[in-house]
């Protein structure tokens, strides 16, 4: 036990908890039956359970987004892609009419497909992440709309509808859906070389090509990886409200996802990086927009708050800012 | 020496090609393209992006990225709409102190992003959020503006002949282009900005002013999209919150295929303009040829990487 509070990955979640635990004291203080749970129809509700299912899409865009920012990149498409594939699986159910496996296989593909030509561009022509991933979110929320003829596409498929509001063990299916994709990524960091090839190409991109890892592969794979799991939260978006709006879904979510992953002791500059704290980065994102919404409080003021906290994670973080204080705790 | 400076201008050249082309071809497909009205609202109805553009240049040429363009154009414009509507504060006092915050918003993630060494793209992503916010909060609607702002525009507006006038909102853009330009060819904070883009260490022991030059190049962003903001407010005499809405990745691609280099250090605010008249050259198109208006996100998106592409075919050359 005491081995595992001394791990890295412990010491990285300690700030995100923290700041976890300090909302969650707010709300128990200010919020009116907010750690409340109901059982009814063999399915449980309440304030938390609300904030996890909320969560799920923000927290499975910043699993993906994880990875490829320990490679050192980032990827700023994942909110057209979350578009694309909600789109595209709104319009197979609804002109084609085919069988919902083979919607998702497809909207998946096609999320896949977005995530190639990323890796394509960053890994194999060196464009940066940040212009790279620029052009298909630009480029990406058009083709959207274009699927949707700018339309809102409405469809009733009670699988699709599943994915977003189906119940599973009693809890949502979205967080057995964020567990999964999770499980994926601790097990590609722990049990196989290419979590090792990840971190080593964040940390030095060189020096990884000289001891013979293919970077541009490791590379495509995190944004192929990445946009997957944007396709998965594009459909939960789409489930959710049983549209496509080519206009909202995803809508900056690529800057709540990056921010989860910052929070979660992933730094910018790639290198070693912390799924775990990711998801609680997400879920702490979640619990302040939930906190905000609970105190009557201008929903948009969230915006203000996120600003802060950015800034505020990013300083902790800042080795000029910890030597600050370190000099004046030493004087 | 002189092959240098062509290879360095290719970029520029290859943009003006396309301008040019662009022109021609559109101009005898259709009708009217050539008149100088066309034209005239090339200029008047890009005037945002054009000001907000030039801003994101000069951080781009420093090496740096600013994203909180669009936000700081929805606070601007809606807090200006608010002082002048609600609080009577006469349009000479609101928009000079508008200015000054959006100079002083730039400053500060300037000085975050200098002092602490944090990633621009980070902090002015927090920027944009809490601009954005901000503007929420003061007021979620927009709301008209009746009194003053009409009068300025109208005063601003310079008549061209009996039939045509240049737009109040054309002005601005271009005086701020003039400007612009003389500032960052033709001032020692100019070269340092270039300097600085180009390699920031070894301008540091050249013992430039980083400090200042950094912290000055994103005032100038806040400054210009404050401007912008202005601008927008101008154009449609009203507030809106929602103004501006990802603005900052028109301006960023603006400037990129108006031949100025991410990495930093090399580029020109004429490029910029030319960007900003391809831009605007293409949204007249996608309108004259009625289809959808989404595919001008497209055609941006692959023109942005076209110029990409050249950047680095360019660069791997010199390499």
């Amino acid at each position: 036990m005491k081995r595992v509070f001394q791990t890295t990955t412990w010491r990285k979640l300690q700030w995100p908890l923290l700041a976890l635990v300090v909302v969650m004291v707010f709300n128990f203080l200010f919020s009116k039956d907010f750690f409340e749970l109901t059982i009814r129809d063999g399915r449980v509700y309440g304030s938390l359970i609300d904030i996890l299912n909320r969560a799920a899409p923000v927290m499975l865009l910043s699993l993906g987004m994880t990875l490829v920012i320990a490679t050192g990149g980032v990827d700023l498409s994942v909110g057209a892609v979350m578009a694309i594939s909600g789109a595209s699986a709104a319009l197979l159910v609804t002109k084609a009419g085919l069988p919902v496996p083979v919607v998702i296989a497809v909207s998946l593909g096609i999320a896949l497909l977005a995530g190639l030509w990323n890796g394509l561009l960053v890994g194999f022509l060196g464009v940066p992440p940040i212009v790279a991933t620029l052009i298909l979110m630009v480029s990406g929320r058009g083709i959207a709309q274009l699927l949707t003829g700018g339309q809102i596409i409405t469809f009733e498929s009670r699988s699709l509808e599943f994915i977003a509001r189906g119940a599973f063990l009693g809890l949502p299916f979205t967080i057995t859906l964020v567990l999964l994709v999770f499980l994926v990524v601790i097990l590609i960091q722990t049990r196989t070389a290419a979590g090792l090839f990840i971190e080593a190409t964040g940390d030095n991109e060189t020096a990884s090509r000289y001891a013979g890892i293919n970077t541009r592969f490791v590379k495509l794979l995190v944004y192929a990886f990445c946009a997957m799991s944007a396709g998965i939260a594009g459909l939960i978006a789409a489930g959710d409200i049983k549209a496509a709006d080519a206009n909202n879904a995803g809508l900056w979510l690529e800057l709540d996802a990056i921010l989860a992953t910052v929070i979660g002791g992933t730094a910018l500059q790639g290198g070693r990086f912390y799924p775990a704290g990711s998801l609680v980065g997400a879920v702490l994102i979640q619990s302040l927009t939930t906190t905000i919404l609970a105190q009557n409080v201008n929903v948009q003021f969230t915006l203000v708050v996120k600003a802060l906290v950015i800034i505020a994670v990013c300083l902790l973080q800042s080795e000029s800012f910890r030597r600050v204080f370190v000099r004046r705790a030493v004087a | 020496m002189n092959l240098r400076l062509l290879k360095r201008n290719i970029p520029f050249l290859a943009t003006a090609t396309v301008c040019i082309l662009l022109y021609l071809a559109a101009g005898f497909r259709y009708e009217n393209f050539f008149s100088i009205r066309v034209f005239l609202n090339f200029i008047s109805e890009n005037a945002v992006l054009g000001v907000a553009a030039v801003g994101m240049t000069m951080v781009i040429l420093s090496g740096g990225i600013d994203l909180s363009v669009g936000s700081v154009v929805g606070v601007v414009s809606i807090s200006m709409a608010l002082l002048i509507e609600k609080h009577g504060v006469p349009a000479s006092a609101a928009i000079p102190l508008m200015l000054i915050s959006g100079g002083l918003f730039g400053a500060g993630m300037g000085a975050l992003i200098h002092f602490y060494s944090l990633p621009p793209f980070l902090v002015t992503l927090a920027g944009m959020f809490f601009a954005r916010g901000l503007g929420f909060v003061l007021q979620l609607e927009s709301m008209p503006i009746t009194r003053q702002v009409s009068d300025i525009v109208s005063a601003l507006t310079i008549p061209l002949g009996p039939e045509y006038e240049l737009a109040a909102t054309s002005l601005i853009f271009i005086s701020l282009l003039v400007v612009a330009m003389l500032v960052v060819h033709f001032t020692p904070f100019g070269r340092n900005v270039y300097a600085i883009g180009g390699n920031e260490p070894s301008s540091l022991l050249m013992g430039l002013p980083i400090a200042a030059t950094k912290i000055g190049v994103y005032a100038a962003s806040g400054f210009c999209s404050a401007l912008a903001g202005v601008v927008y407010t101008f154009y449609t005499t009203s507030g809106n919150p929602t103004a501006g809405v990802g603005l900052e990745l028109e301006a960023i691609a603006a400037a990129v295929i108006g031949g100025t280099l991410l990495s930093g250090g090399v580029g020109y605010l004429a490029g910029t303009l030319l960007g900003v008249l391809i831009f605007a050259m293409i949204q007249t198109i996608v309108i004259f040829e009625n289809i959808n208006s989404w595919w001008t996100k497209i055609i941006v998106g692959l023109l942005l990487l076209v110029f990409i592409l050249l950047q680095k075919l360019i660069q791997a050359k010199k390499a």
